[in-house]
């Protein structure tokens, strides 16, 4: 009887502690938006709301500082959209050849190295736009500065095409083999197929992947900040070195960042722009993803 | 009679044009896969081809140097071992019992779907959004300071949804006939999951680990943001001690330096035997991550062919 009683509350401890791990993540969660919320309130003490949404110029180490986020979005904007129409083409494409045409042998093999190019740290793909792709593209682009956005978007690009790939994939893959055999029984080739039938049926997956793969571009940090430059530029020209938020806050964190001065405050400033244009990302991906499994 | 003639002829074409484009766009998408290929091939033979030179005996145990040609990673290599031990001893434990509730015990109510959400969300969040959370929280907060510790913990947080998701999804492999036939002959709860839920899902559970673990050993901004130095010519104190207890926790509150940021470091210098170096580290750290991954795929291959339920 003893024994019993002992068990139930072994059983009860155990499933507390783990229901205690699994709140870890709201906690995590909470901690992000607190500490976020927090640390920036200080900053929108000094500065307000609208300068900071407007302002044109972002130079807040001057003399004189001036606030104004504009340069650092374009320059994330920027860098995203070079990345973006690098990666969504040819992700797709990819999905497509793996799902609807590669033989599985090919599979097999492709899709774990196309995973390994996710996985390649970050910082090597840096060495890689600055000192391999920028001199190539000079060549063709005399008037490139060493510092710009195009080359470290281009290797973002392909960086991401397997975030993109990969989920379209297994969307494509989960559009039933009925749904096909009934297109080629009308005569239709892979490719029509392809066109046709599993993109629209897959779309809600192909658009989740998208944004997987923007939200990646824009939170991408060490190839911008090595590649790109650190010169907050309100510009859309994409041979100009530019600045994106997160090279900013990498640039600053760099040197010494005591608590509380105006170093500190902007770098969670930036961080708390970051943090909504992620996360309004992130909660379109998730609408759907919710929309795929409403589909089958 | 011949208008017919000119109709077959017409599909004749039709059909010929679409089996080209057929045949087209199987080119097409051979070519857009080996995008990725030749990217990673040209990578690796640009790092070998610049920082192959450089790598020898010295380059490992030398710390790093005004001068290029005396300067090594030995303090970057040891910091990022010792983060990552930190890293998994956080992230794994939390990560596996989160991910085994979540299978195993957790009922479906709003509180279940709000940590699945949020599990989704969190692994969504880049990276430099981590490393200012643990700015304020770990460095500032908890005073942790620019330590070892806070450098592992920031990588903790950040892998920590991966190793739940990759737990859940090999737990949920797992059929409910061997969880009923344990019950059946008596077995509590706890019991099924330590002596059979776990085991049949480790090597799920470890392919994730992997595979977190090779993303913190490449992440450098988070690393950067939580303040850890850029030059740092001496190691950690030895977590062995001569006198009594015989360990040490000192180093955990150490300042450090990783791989990727003494890579950083040198690429952004204007030298170009600043370079060279860097892309020795490259090479390194590259060998680090592939191996790790090549370890991960190996491990999923492995588990994938033996258990067949």
């Amino acid at each position: 009887m003893k024994r019993k009683f002992q068990t139930r509350i072994k059983e009860r401890a155990i499933e507390g502690v783990l229901l205690l791990s699994a709140l870890s993540s709201i906690f995590i969660t909470l901690s992000i938006v607190f500490v976020l919320f927090y640390e920036a309130l200080g900053f929108f003490k000094d500065v307000s709301v609208w300068q900071f949404i407007t302002g044109t110029q972002w130079t807040p180490l001057f003399a004189q500082p001036k606030f104004g986020i504009l340069p650092l979005v374009s320059g994330t904007l920027l860098v995203t959209g070079i990345a973006v129409l690098v990666a969504l083409p040819i992700g797709l494409i990819v999905a497509i050849y793996l799902s609807e045409y590669a033989p599985h042998r090919v599979r097999e093999v492709a899709k774990p190295i196309l995973e390994l190019l996710a996985a390649v740290p970050t910082v090597v793909y840096g060495y890689f736009a600055l000192l391999f792709l920028t001199p190539i593209l000079r060549n063709f682009i005399p008037e490139l500065s060493g510092f710009n956005a195009l080359s470290p978007g281009i290797i973002m690009g392909v960086m991401i095409i397997p975030y993109v790939s990969s989920v379209s994939e297994d969307s494509m893959k989960a559009v039933p083999m009925h749904i096909r055999e009934g297109s080629y029984a009308t005569g239709a080739t892979k490719f029509q197929t392809a066109i046709r039938v599993i993109i629209p049926s897959a779309f809600s997956g192909i658009a989740a992947a998208f944004i997987i793969g923007i939200s990646r571009a824009i939170g991408e940090t060490m190839v911008v900040a090595i590649a790109a430059g650190m010169m907050p530029n309100l510009t859309f020209n994409p041979i100009e070195p530019i600045q994106t938020l997160t090279a900013y806050i990498v640039g600053v964190s760099l040197g010494d960042v005591p608590h509380g001065t105006i170093e500190y405050k902007t770098i969670f400033a930036a961080g708390i722009t970051l943090f909504f244009m992620t996360l309004s990302l992130n909660i379109l991906g998730f609408w759907f993803r919710k929309r795929i499994r409403e589909v089958y | 009679m011949a208008i017919n003639e000119k109709r077959t002829q017409e599909i004749r074409r039709r059909i010929a044009r679409n089996k080209f484009r057929d045949h087209l766009f199987w080119v097409v998408g051979l070519f857009s896969t080996l995008v990725g290929f030749v990217v990673l091939f040209a990578l690796v033979i640009d790092l070998f081809a610049d920082g192959f030179p450089r790598l020898s005996w010295s380059f490992l145990t030398s710390y790093p140097s005004r001068f290029p040609e005396k300067a090594g990673i030995l303090s970057a290599w040891v910091g990022t071992t010792l983060v990552m031990i930190v890293t998994a001893a956080s992230a794994v434990p939390l990560g596996i019992a989160a991910g085994i509730y979540l299978e195993e015990y957790a009922r479906k109510n709003w509180l279940t779907h709000l940590i699945e959400i949020n599990m989704n969300n969190l692994a969504g969040f880049p990276s430099i959004i981590y490393g200012l959370v643990a700015l304020g929280l770990f460095v500032y907060f908890l005073k942790l300071g620019e330590s070892i510790l806070t450098g592992g913990l920031t990588l903790g947080l950040l892998i920590l949804p991966m190793v739940v998701i990759s737990t859940r999804e090999s737990i949920k492999a797992i059929p409910n006939s061997i969880r009923e036939a344990s019950c059946a002959l008596g077995a509590t709860k706890w019991q099924t999951i330590k002596d059979h839920i776990v085991p049949y899902s480790m090597g799920g559970i470890l392919t994730g680990m992997i595979i977190g673990l090779s993303r913190a050993i490449g992440e450098t901004a988070p690393i950067i943001t939580v303040g850890a130095l850029t030059f740092i010519a001496f190691l950690p104190s030895s977590p062995i001690t001569s006198t009594f207890p015989f360990l040490s926790f000192k180093w955990l509150f150490d300042p450090f330096t990783v791989m990727p940021i003494q890579m950083f470091n040198w690429v952004s210098r204007p030298q170009k035997e600043f370079h060279l170096n860097a892309a020795a580290a490259g090479i390194i750290l590259l060998l680090m991550t592939l191996v790790m991954n090549g370890f991960a795929i190996y491990l999923r291959h492995k588990f994938r062919k033996r258990i067949k339920w």
